[in-house]
């Protein structure tokens, strides 16, 4: 069973579920008083309750206003200050500090896919994408059909994948483990099964991969890639043992 | 000849839609055959079809929204039983070319041709009596505001039966519904339906606040104003200024598609951002468009059910207006995972919470007018207190996604799908009814069924819960919107409590029909003759029940907020001596053959039938000149008249 956001599995994964539980408590200090007094006041001076008093001039009270402008002003700005630093250490552009050297993957948004590219290590993948654990992942994104948005729910941040622009979006897994990723973004019929699985392996284990990749797959030239990008399904996930140089940027300059 | 146009656009193959249209097809007959049996044309003619009266196309807007109200349900009770069983490898009883085209029709549906006619229909109703006045500034062009949006409405319904709807979700994100990739007709039907109704609704925008800045009874100043007509006159100044932004950018998408270009477009120099840009500048307006009125019609009943003036009217007014303002300065938190930098993203997320201040305010306002309230719980007052309790978790959601980290792990998942059904649901579609509820007896001068009315409210109210409580979770879960099948075995329970809240609000819904039936068939018995049975604060309570064609033979003086309440304090003024003759607008049929054009001209362009575009804008321009030279746009009703009119007033009020 799938966990989502709730079970965090990166370090932005689990620093975005503590501002959201945070957020949520800092709100429920005001949301519940309301609900409270809602029902409390909507019972206590109900039409046959004798006992309420009733004033029904009663419409204005400086001390009530000031209150009840300051109440939610300050939740605001504390919530403000939260949204701000967030907003800033959560970055996706932001790269992760760390020992570990990144590793750079490129994405492709493709009808109905998702292809990945490790421009360094001149391997791809297609619906699955190995990550070396512990060590932060550079994600550079586009598409080369409509919009589709990149979410790996246990990793963290998602980033939209734009035809003719890149997006970025880095991100770290704790440990090995296979975490599901997807599209959150409507691209069209295939749209469902848009999936993909991030596998994190050990450093060493990542390296074994690669040369395994290397050795046994197929090369992605511009004959596969066109291949690759017709719109459909694919049944499994793939994998390339070589790649044209430069094709991500070819893709992102839209060159045929 | 025809276009695209052949025998292929009607989906012969597929029983659902087939049977749909049939279902559509034999109720439009037996209403057309039922009204010529009986001999009602030349009754609906005159009084309705025609008719430029304000409160008459009030109604008309409202009956449109609930008619639709069934067709976006229907949509939505089949997503949620095919999302109950798509479960694993299973792909449900709904291919996705089918599923992709009735959750892009149920978004559309619900916002343009529900909840929008809704609110205006209300506005339309009630400001000018709330006002104190005749009519709206312009009568006419209110009638073609109503066809307009009736026009587009009528189209997506079209799309039906003849051809396909589009299949890119309500918002319709290029580069998907550029011509590259949605090739059909169904992004065409979308656009030319939301373009034809969204001239209807910046009409009526227009209408409204020359309305409220113009026409107000003697006395009336700003903040003499009714809340009602405050958050009448805020949403009014939003879609004059945000319908304009949907209409070019819809006209934009358009030229990508029909000629070519490539504003929006992957190659030629085009960018889908511009698009997603300019169409939340509309979207977000909007959102606050549908929800002030809505909050207008909260402020009217629990003053009236608590009886006790409003608390911090002053209050009320500045957090109206504040919203109207800071809802064009937040449309980037639709977007934050679009790769603005950190300083954006904080901006408009903290200028999004600010938002909050303002509402919060309008929820305690709202709490101390009950304190020390005398609260009668009718069927208004219990939407009121649902929707106070709904509200304020939509709200705490709303803000939650409003933190840039959180919405980066949040965005279009279920959790924001519940949120928004939470604040339009819990918010402005509760308002809706509480607002049906409590002017339905001034429409029509009976009262509704409580008990039905009581069993409406708790079934929407259960229902929403069981509906949307699940998606919260699987939004958390990581389940995202507009999937037609998953993987995750494990999400299937909670789409199942979705589905059972879908047939409880299934339920309050034939609550509401019945509730309208059983009124009806005993109206009898549920006469208002007094014109103001809860009583009320403000003027339109001070006329009968259904008011005159021209509202107030005489109008009122005002004096203060909650006019008509001070008068019943004063005690009722003598009747004056005698009355002045004055003029109504006289039936116009310029709305009704204006969108007949509209609708023929729209169809026409889906389908590339460009002779007959050419003739349908060709009478439609001819049609707004025929009726611009009518010289005689208003009858009079002498002095004598009303002076009978209102002794029989009298005499009615004396029986009650």
């Amino acid at each position: 069973m799938q966990q989502g956001m709730l079970d965090p599995q990166g370090p932005i994964a689990a620093a975005e579920r503590l501002i959201l539980i945070n957020a949520t408590a800092i709100m429920l200090v005001v949301v519940v008083p309301v609900i409270v007094l809602t029902l409390a006041f909507a019972w206590w001076y109900r039409a046959s309750n004798t006992r309420a008093r009733y004033q029904p001039e009663w419409s204005y009270s400086g001390h009530v206003e000031l209150v009840t402008w300051a109440i939610p002003s300050m939740i605001v700005i504390l919530l403000a200050s939260v949204a701000w630093i967030g907003s800033h250490e959560l970055d996706p552009a932001r790269a992760l500090q760390s020992e570990a050297t990144p590793v750079r993957i490129e994405v492709v948004s493709l009808d109905w896919k998702w292809l990945f590219i490790y421009p360094e290590q001149q391997v791809a993948t297609v619906n699955q994408v190995v990550i070396p654990s512990a060590t932060p992942v550079e994600f550079v994104l586009t598409s080369a059909s409509v919009m589709n948005s990149f979410l790996v729910p246990q990793l963290g941040s998602q980033i939209y994948t734009m035809p003719g622009m890149a997006t970025r979006v880095n991100l770290q897994a704790d440990h090995p483990g296979d975490y599901p990723g997807l599209s959150t973004n409507f691209s069209g019929d295939g749209f469902s099964d848009m999936r993909f699985m991030v596998h994190a392996v050990a450093a060493g284990e990542f390296q074994d991969w690669l040369a395994r990749t290397r050795a046994q797959g197929a090369s992605l030239n511009a004959d596969a890639y066109a291949q690759l990008a017709r719109a459909g399904l694919v049944a499994t996930a793939q994998s390339y043992g070589s790649v044209e140089p430069m094709l991500f940027e070819r893709i992102v300059q839209q060159v045929p | 000849m025809l276009g695209k146009l052949n025998w292929d656009a009607i989906p012969y193959q597929q029983p659902i839609p087939m049977a749909a249209a049939a279902f559509i097809v034999v109720m439009v007959l037996g209403v057309v055959g039922l009204v010529s049996w009986k001999g009602w044309w030349p009754y609906l003619w005159r009084e309705w079809l025609t008719s430029v009266d304000h409160k008459r196309i009030g109604v008309m807007y409202v009956l449109l929204a609930l008619v639709l109200l069934l067709r976006g349900f229907i949509d939505a009770i089949m997503m949620r039983s095919q999302l109950a069983v798509a479960a694993g490898g299973a792909q449900g009883y709904l291919p996705p070319e089918h599923y992709d085209q009735i959750f892009t029709a149920h978004g559309t549906i619900m916002i343009f041709f529900m909840a929008m006619p809704f609110v205006v229909g209300l506005m339309n109703f009630v400001v000018p009596l709330q006002l104190g006045v005749r009519d709206v500034a312009f009568p006419v062009l209110n009638a073609v505001s109503f066809w307009l949006t009736a026009s587009g409405a009528l189209l997506v319904n079209v799309s039906l039966v003849v051809g396909e709807f589009a299949r890119t979700g309500w918002l319709a994100y290029p580069p998907l519904s550029e011509l590259q990739f949605s090739p059909g007709v169904g992004v065409d039907y979308y656009l030319w339906a939301l373009q034809i109704s969204g001239v209807g609704t910046l009409l009526a925008g227009i209408n409204m606040v020359t309305t409220i800045l113009k026409l107000r009874a003697p006395g009336m100043t700003y903040m003499r104003m009714p809340v009602f007509c405050w958050t009448a006159l805020a949403s009014s100044l939003l879609i004059v200024a945000a319908f304009p932004i949907l209409t070019a950018t819809f006209g934009m998408l358009l030229l990508d598609r029909y000629a070519g270009m490539h504003f929006f477009t992957n190659d030629g120099g085009g960018n889908c951002m511009l698009y997603v840009n300019l169409i939340w500048a509309w979207g977000h307006p909007e959102v606050y468009i549908l929800i002030l009125p809505a909050f207008g019609v909260f402020s009217e009943v629990i003053a009236t059910f608590s009886g006790k003036q409003l608390f911090g009217y002053r209050s009320m007014v500045l957090a109206t207006m504040a919203i109207c303002v800071l809802s064009f300065m937040v449309w980037l938190h639709h977007f934050f995972t679009m790769g603005a930098g950190a300083d954006v993203n904080a901006i408009f997320g903290i200028m999004s919470m600010i938002i909050a201040i303002p509402t919060g305010v309008k929820l305690f306002n709202w709490i101390f007018t009950i304190y020390r309230g005398r609260l009668r719980f009718e069927v208004p007052i219990l939407w009121a207190l649902g929707f106070m309790v709904t509200f304020v978790i939509g709200g705490l959601t709303g803000v939650l996604l409003a933190v840039p980290p959180a919405d980066f792990v949040l965005h279009n998942s279920l959790f924001l799908v519940a949120h928004f059904h939470n604040v339009i649901i819990g918010g402005v579609l509760f308002g809706a009814m509480a607002g049906y509820n409590y002017w339905f007896p001034k429409a029509f001068g009976f009262t509704l069924d409580k008990r039905l009315g009581v069993i409406s409210f708790w079934c929407w109210l259960v229902g929403f819960y069981l509906a949307f409580l699940p998606l919260y979770a699987l939004g958390l879960l990581g389940m995202t919107r507009r999937m037609q099948h998953y993987a995750d075995l494990s999400w299937q329970p909670y789409l199942v409590v979705a589905e059972v809240g879908a047939l409880v609000i299934f339920a309050g819904i034939i609550a509401t029909i019945a509730q309208l039936v059983v009124s009806i068939r005993t109206r009898a018995s549920r006469r208002d003759r007094s014109g103001d049975p809860w009583h009320g604060r403000t003027l339109e309570w001070s006329t009968t029940s259904p008011p005159p064609a021209y509202n107030f033979a005489v109008l009122p003086e005002v004096e203060s907020v909650d006019a008509f309440w001070a008068m019943k304090q004063r005690g009722s003024a003598a009747p004056p001596q005698r009355y002045e003759s004055i003029e109504v607008p006289q039936n116009s049929a310029n709305g009704f053959v204006t969108a007949f054009f509209a609708v023929l001209t729209g169809f026409a362009l889906i389908w590339h039938i460009w002779w007959m575009a050419i003739f349908g804008v060709a009478c439609a321009v001819a049609t707004l000149l025929a009726f611009g030279w009518t010289e005689r746009t208003e009858v009079q009703v002498s002095g004598e008249q009303l002076a009978e009119a209102e002794r029989a007033r009298q005499r009615l009020l004396n029986s009650a």
